[in-house]
C-alpha cells in the first residue's frame, strides 16, 4: 500500500492561539479517512494545510508525494477539493459550470457522466441559484471530482442535508472510494464517519487524541457492555453470562432486553473532553 | 446514483498536458460574460446609467462654448465615454470583492486553473462591457447632441489607444482596490464613493477649467482625468483644445500617465491580491 498523505510534527499558530500543536498522520492510498473534532480543534486548519490553502509553521507534509506548501498546477490536477461553503457561479447552469471546470484539467471526466453520478441529470440545465442546498452540495462534489482526482478532500460535506439526501450522498462517496479514490473527510456527524470511513482520527485542542477503525476507536470494542432489561441494568465485562443468568431468572424471554457497547458518539465525547 | 465514477483516462501512460492559460482565460471570459448578461437588472442599470446621465446633462447644459463652435453637451459625451471606459474600476472592484466573499476565488484556487486565466477573463469581460457602453454613448451623442464622429484614421487610432490603456489601467486599479472592502456586501459602498468623487474632479460632469487648481492636481494622479482629456481630443478636435488648461490635449502626457497606471496597477495587483477573504485569515 502506498501512502497518499504523510504528516509529521505539523504545527500552526495564529497569534497566541496554537491551532495545530504537533500532528502526525498517515493516510493510505485508496483509504477513506475521517477527521473528527469539535469546532476550533484544528481540524479545518489541518485539512486546509493538506489542501495547499494554508502555510504551516513547522513539520513535514507530503500529499501525493508533493509538499502542499508549494502547490503546482500538475499537483492540483490530481487533488479534488470540496470546500465547506460557497455561493458562487449562481447564474450559470449545472452543465455549463461542470463543463467549464472540466476545461481546467488535463484528463477530465465526461461532464454529463459526472452530473449523472451526483444525481443531477434532471437539474443539469437549471441555474445553480435555483437549486436546493443539498443539490448545490452535489454540484460542489461534481466540481471536486471532475478532474478525476486521485485524492479527494471533503470538508463537512453533508451539513444541512436531510436524512435521505445524506444516505444518497454516502452511497456516492462509497462508490468513489470503491473505484480507488482516496478520500479525506471532515465531519461533525459520527454516524457519517462510521458509515464511510475505514479509519478515523479525532482531533482535540490541536492534537490527535485517538486514531483507528470506527469499530475499535478509543477501546470501543473492549469497553464494558451495558445489559438493560425491564427493571434493571448492569455494566459488565461478561454480558453473555449476565444474559444467561437473566434467562434463568425470568425462566425464558427477558423483557425489554438490550445489550450495548458505547456508541461512537459516546466514545468521541469522552475523548474530546479528556 | 448507482453508477460508478471512472476516469476517462483510466491508465494515463504519459501525464496529459495542462490546458494553456490562454484557452482557460478565454473560457473564463465566456463564462463571466454569460453570467453578466444573465443578471438582467444589473445589465439594464450598467448600460442605462451613462445614457441617462448623458441625456440629463446634455439637455440641461446645452450652451455653446465661446469661440469654438462646440457646445457643452459634446463635452459631456467625451467625459462620459471616459467614465464608461473606467467602468472596470467599479465592476472589478465590486465584482472581485464578491468573488472573494462567495467562495469563487477559493474554489478556483483549489483547481489547476492558472491564476492569470481569472484576470484574462475579467479583463476581456470588462473590455466588452466598456466597448458596448461607448458605442451606445456615441450613438446617442450623434443622434441627439450634434456630435460629429472623427473622419481621420489617426484620430480613431488615438481613440483606440486611449480606450485600451484606460480600460486596462482602471481595471487593474479596480482589481487592486477589491482587497479594500471588508466583505462583498460592503464593496459597492466602498468602491462607488471614490468613483463618483473621481468623476466630479476629473472633468466628467464639470469642465476641468472650472475646478480649483488643487482638485485638478489630485485628479491628475488618477487615470480618469487623462482618459477624458484623450477622448476630448478625439471628439472635440482642435477647436476644443483652447478650452484645456494647457491649451493643448497633451496626448504625450496622457499616454505616459495611462501607461504608468497599467504598469503600476499590475505591480499593485501582483503584490496585494488576496485569494482568500478576511474570514479565512
Amino acid at each position: 500500500m502506498t501512502t497518499a498523505v504523510k504528516v509529521r510534527g505539523l504545527t500552526k499558530r495564529y497569534g497566541d492561539v496554537q491551532a495545530v500543536g504537533g500532528i502526525d498522520l498517515d493516510i493510505k492510498a485508496g483509504e477513506v479517512f475521517a477527521i473528527l473534532g469539535p469546532n476550533g480543534a484544528g481540524k479545518s486548519t489541518t485539512v486546509e494545510i493538506l489542501e495547499g490553502y494554508r502555510r504551516r509553521d513547522a513539520g513535514e507534509v507530503s500529499v501525493l508525494g508533493t509538499d502542499p506548501g508549494r502547490p503546482t498546477r500538475e499537483w492540483r490536477s490530481r487533488v479534488g477539493v470540496v470546500l465547506q461553503t460557497a455561493d458562487d457561479v449562481a447564474e450559470a447552469t449545472v452543465r455549463e459550470t461542470v463543463r467549464h471546470f472540466a476545461g481546467y484539467y488535463p484528463a477530465a471526466m465526461d461532464p454529463d457522466q459526472v452530473i449523472e453520478q451526483v444525481g443531477l441529470t434532471d437539474k443539469a440545465d437549471k441555474r445553480i441559484r435555483e437549486l436546493s442546498g443539498g443539490q448545490r452540495r452535489r454540484v460542489d462534489v461534481a466540481l471536486g471530482v471532475i478532474g478525476g482526482p486521485e485524492l479527494l478532500f471533503l470538508d463537512e460535506p453533508t451539513t444541512g442535508f436531510d436524512p435521505e439526501a445524506r444516505r444518497q450522498f454516502w452511497e456516492l462517496i462509497g462508490n468513489m472510494a470503491h473505484q480507488g479514490t482516496t478520500i479525506v473527510l471532515t465531519t461533525h456527524y459520527l454516524d457519517e464517519a462510521e458509515a464511510l470511513a475505514d479509519r478515523v482520527a479525532v482531533i482535540a485542542k490541536g492534537r490527535i487524541v485517538a486514531e483507528g477503525e470506527p469499530a475499535t476507536l478509543g477501546g470501543r470494542a473492549t469497553a464494558k457492555a451495558t445489559v438493560r432489561w425491564a427493571g434493571g441494568s448492569l455494566e459488565t465485562d461478561t454480558p453473555t453470562e449476565t444474559v444467561l443468568e437473566l434467562t434463568r431468572r425470568f425462566d425464558g424471554e427477558i423483557p425489554e432486553l438490550t445489550v450495548t457497547r458505547p456508541s461512537l458518539e459516546e466514545i468521541y465525547l469522552r475523548l474530546i473532553e479528556g | 446514483m448507482s453508477q460508478t465514477i471512472v476516469p476517462d483516462a483510466a491508465l494515463p501512460v504519459a501525464p496529459a498536458k495542462l490546458p494553456s492559460p490562454v484557452r482557460t482565460g478565454l473560457s473564463r471570459a465566456a463564462l463571466e460574460t454569460r453570467m453578466f448578461f444573465r443578471e438582467r437588472d444589473a445589465v439594464i442599470f450598467t448600460f442605462s446609467f451613462p445614457i441617462i446621465l448623458l441625456v440629463i446633462f446634455g439637455s440641461i447644459f446645452a450652451d455653446d462654448l465661446e469661440g469654438t463652435g462646440l457646445n457643452v453637451s459634446q463635452l459631456y459625451v467625451a467625459g462620459l465615454i471616459g467614465s464608461a471606459a473606467m467602468t472596470g474600476f467599479q465592476n472589478l472592484g465590486i465584482g472581485i470583492a464578491m468573488d472573494r466573499d462567495d467562495g469563487t476565488l477559493k474554489r478556483l484556487a483549489g483547481t489547476p486553473m492558472p491564476p492569470a486565466a481569472y484576470f484574462v477573463g475579467k479583463a476581456l469581460n470588462t473590455l466588452l462591457i466598456s466597448f458596448v457602453q461607448v458605442v451606445i454613448l456615441l450613438a446617442i451623442g450623434v443622434a441627439l447632441f450634434e456630435l460629429e464622429l472623427p473622419a481621420e484614421v489617426s484620430t480613431w487610432l488615438t481613440f483606440a489607444w486611449v480606450f485600451v490603456l484606460g480600460v486596462f489601467g482602471s481595471s487593474l486599479l479596480g482589481i487592486a482596490v477589491s482587497s479594500l472592502p471588508r466583505s462583498g456586501k460592503s464593496a459597492s459602498a466602498v468602491i462607488a464613493m471614490p468613483f463618483v468623487v473621481l468623476q466630479f474632479i476629473s472633468g466628467v460632469f464639470i469642465p476641468i477649467s472650472q475646478l480649483p487648481e488643487w482638485l485638478v492636481r489630485i485628479a491628475s494622479f488618477f487615470p480618469l482625468k487623462w482618459m477624458c482629456q484623450g477622448f476630448r481630443s478625439v471628439f472635440l478636435g482642435e477647436a476644443g483644445a483652447t478650452l484645456e488648461l494647457a491649451e493643448s490635449y497633451e496626448l504625450d502626457r496622457v499616454a505616459l500617465v495611462l501607461g504608468a497606471w497599467v504598469i503600476g496597477g499590475l505591480v499593485l495587483c501582483l503584490t496585494t491580491f488576496r485569494w482568500k477573504s478576511r474570514r479565512d485569515g
